[in-house]
């Protein structure tokens, strides 16, 4: 299972890595197996607020849909509008090419609750 | 290379060959521009197939073999009460007074089907345990909207305009948060605990001054009777909240528990699962819903009443929240659930429900050896297993399912509820015999062995089929939703 050093991870499997004041999201590449072939990705609007441990969107594979759960609150300054026609990034590439949304956060010291890329894959090792 | 019966009957066509003949006129021929204006007159012949009588017989013929419903294979579709349907509900549905009527004639002349409609009415009343029944809803989740539209009102009726949201378990029909977002509710997620039961804890956490209702299906979707039920409606009941009984899963209590006595106050019923209405083809169904007296006036109109020995449409009903479907609901589905109910009587609805638990809690308990079984307790009308162990051998649920085909099987409802990983879930019904069921263990035992020993056999499948293994993904990415000639 892929899971780069660099990122931060949430509990929901989503992954957060920092840019400058901004911070990019997506889903993991564990997320994306279990989820199987991605047909659909529901991305919030540019503008709107996501707020940690809630839904900010929705993943639909061909088994089942899942809510996309926020790991920080802010607001949502871009969205990866490819995915709309390309939703088999999620699979493909789920740490480059299917970022989901970039967010400006709200309280930077939510950064802090998120995982270590050492400590996501022990979460993952004791399921 | 297509074999002839599996081409589109528009790729069968040939120039000037025609299945059909049309009788004489016999009324006096009129011009079509006299009729209609130019705009609505099409210039081009309609590009129909052009077959013989028997290309379309041999056509559709083999399509129809390559359907699967009851009548032709074990159907264990959990949660959707795959049952056979008596073929005497066919029989009395085609009653010349049941078929031939037209819901515009006038009362007097229908008594006799507004008597049946009033009855089923009674006979649902007293099977759920509830005041009074509409039996308008076209289907479950049309009831579902129904029901909750009529709760919606009870509120607003009472100046309780901030009753916004509606609780629904984290194992529930997914129909049930739909519902609720259609009719115009937050849905609230409640958890199941451990045993696979509404966590009571977490019910508490969740009602308050907002919440509008609690939808909830007993047993629940794991096949699991909520034994806190009793105390939930209290919790709910409290908070000023109202209980919605989803009926899916009556054919679990039928004749033994009644919602009504549960605490519920909305109830809807699937016609066509628990009554043998045909469904799986695409219906039509019939989602009728009882309600407690203090929903009564919410109902739907016009409602079948009685008065001095007449059967009428009720249209008085200030309150109704109108009518949700033309006419009178799927009147010939619930011909056949009145049939139903009056061939089985009491003891025979009894009956059903304790071979619906024996028959699950049979396979069950066989599978339980082969499959991990997430909640080992006795069941109700079905089982979930999870698909785990044979998951860390690289077949997951989907191939088992996909399995099954080869074996002429008709898969069960997989990956749901959500709460279970790899989920399998079982419904029997109570028309199965013990040898069907002992077949169709034989075949999944068959498939667990196959899994360790040549998984490929699995992850392939179906190796029988008329098509294997279908492209899903492109299907749904990319569908191709009608035919084009090219």
């Amino acid at each position: 299972m892929n899971v780069p050093k660099e990122l931060k991870y949430s509990k929901e499997h989503e992954w957060v890595k920092t840019e400058g004041k901004n911070v990019r999201i997506g889903i993991t590449d564990f997320a994306q197996t279990e989820l199987g072939d991605i047909v659909f990705v529901e991305l919030p609007e540019v503008g709107d607020e996501i707020t940690a441990n809630e839904p900010f969107g929705s993943v639909e594979s061909v088994k089942t849909v899942s809510e996309l759960y926020a790991p920080i609150s802010g607001k949502v300054v871009e969205i990866n509008e490819e995915l709309s026609d390309s939703p088999e990034f999620v699979n493909e590439s789920p740490y480059e090419k299917a970022w989901m949304i970039i967010v400006e956060p709200a309280n930077s010291g939510e950064m802090d609750n998120l995982m270590t890329a050492d400590l996501y894959e022990k979460m993952l090792n004791e399921d | 290379m297509h074999s002839q019966d599996q081409q589109l009957i528009f790729e069968m066509s040939q120039p000037g060959r025609i299945g059909y003949s049309l009788p004489e006129l016999d009324v006096p021929e009129t011009d079509l521009s006299e009729l209609l204006p130019d705009e609505y007159i099409r210039k081009e012949e309609p590009e129909l197939p052009e077959v013989s009588e028997l290309d379309i017989m041999r056509h559709y013929t083999a399509l129809s073999k390559r359907n699967h419903g009851v009548d032709s294979g074990f159907y264990p579709l959990g949660s959707c009460t795959m049952k056979y349907n008596p073929k005497m509900n066919e029989n009395v549905a085609r009653f010349n007074g049941f078929a031939h009527i037209h819901p515009l004639q006038d009362e007097s002349t229908v008594q006799g089907a507004m008597e049946l409609m009033y009855d089923l009415q009674q006979h649902l009343i007293e099977i759920t345990g509830m005041d009074e029944v509409t039996l308008q809803p076209a289907a479950g989740a049309h009831g579902e909207w129904t029901g909750l539209m009529m709760i919606r009102a009870f509120h607003e009726a009472n100046g309780d305009n901030n009753r916004v949201k509606v609780i629904v378990p984290d194992s529930a029909h997914g129909t049930n948060p739909a519902s609720a977002t259609v009719a115009g509710f937050e849905t609230v997620t409640v958890k199941s605990n451990e045993s696979g039961l509404v966590d009571l804890e977490d019910l508490r956490r969740v009602v308050g001054e907002d919440t509008a209702a609690l939808m909830l299906t007993n047993p629940n979707t794991l096949g699991l009777f909520e034994e806190n039920i009793l105390e939930m409606a209290e919790i709910v009941h409290n908070a000023g909240g109202k209980l919605y009984y989803d009926g899916a899963n009556l054919n679990a209590v039928l004749s033994k528990a009644r919602p009504g006595d549960m605490g519920f106050d909305v109830v809807h019923l699937n016609l066509h699962k628990t009554f043998t209405g045909p469904h799986g083809g695409g219906g039509p169904g019939s989602g009728p819903v009882g309600v407690k007296s203090d929903l009564i006036p919410y109902l739907p109109k016009p409602i079948v009443a009685k008065r001095d020995g007449e059967f009428v449409f009720d249209y008085d009903r200030p309150q109704s929240i109108g009518r949700v479907k033309p006419f009178y609901g799927n009147f010939g589905i619930n011909v056949r659930a009145y049939t139903y109910i009056r061939t089985m009587g009491p003891d025979g609805l009894k009956a059903v429900t304790e071979y619906a638990v024996l028959n699950a809690n049979y396979m069950m308990r066989r599978l339980s050896e082969f499959y991990d079984l997430p909640f080992d307790r006795h069941c109700k009308h079905e089982f979930v297993l999870s698909g785990k162990r044979q998951k860390k051998l690289g077949v997951r649920t989907l191939d088992i399912a996909k399995r099954l085909l080869d074996f002429g099987y008709h898969p069960p409802t997989i990956y749901f509820p959500l709460n279970v990983e790899e989920c399998i879930m079982i419904e029997p019904t109570e028309t199965e015999s013990k040898e069907t069921l002992d077949d169709f263990i034989d075949a999944m035992i068959q498939i667990a062995k196959e899994a360790e020993e040549n998984p490929e056999v699995v992850q392939e499948a179906p190796h029988t089929t008329v098509v294997s293994r279908l492209d899903e993904t492109l299907a749904a990415r990319k569908p191709v939703l009608r035919y084009q000639k090219i």
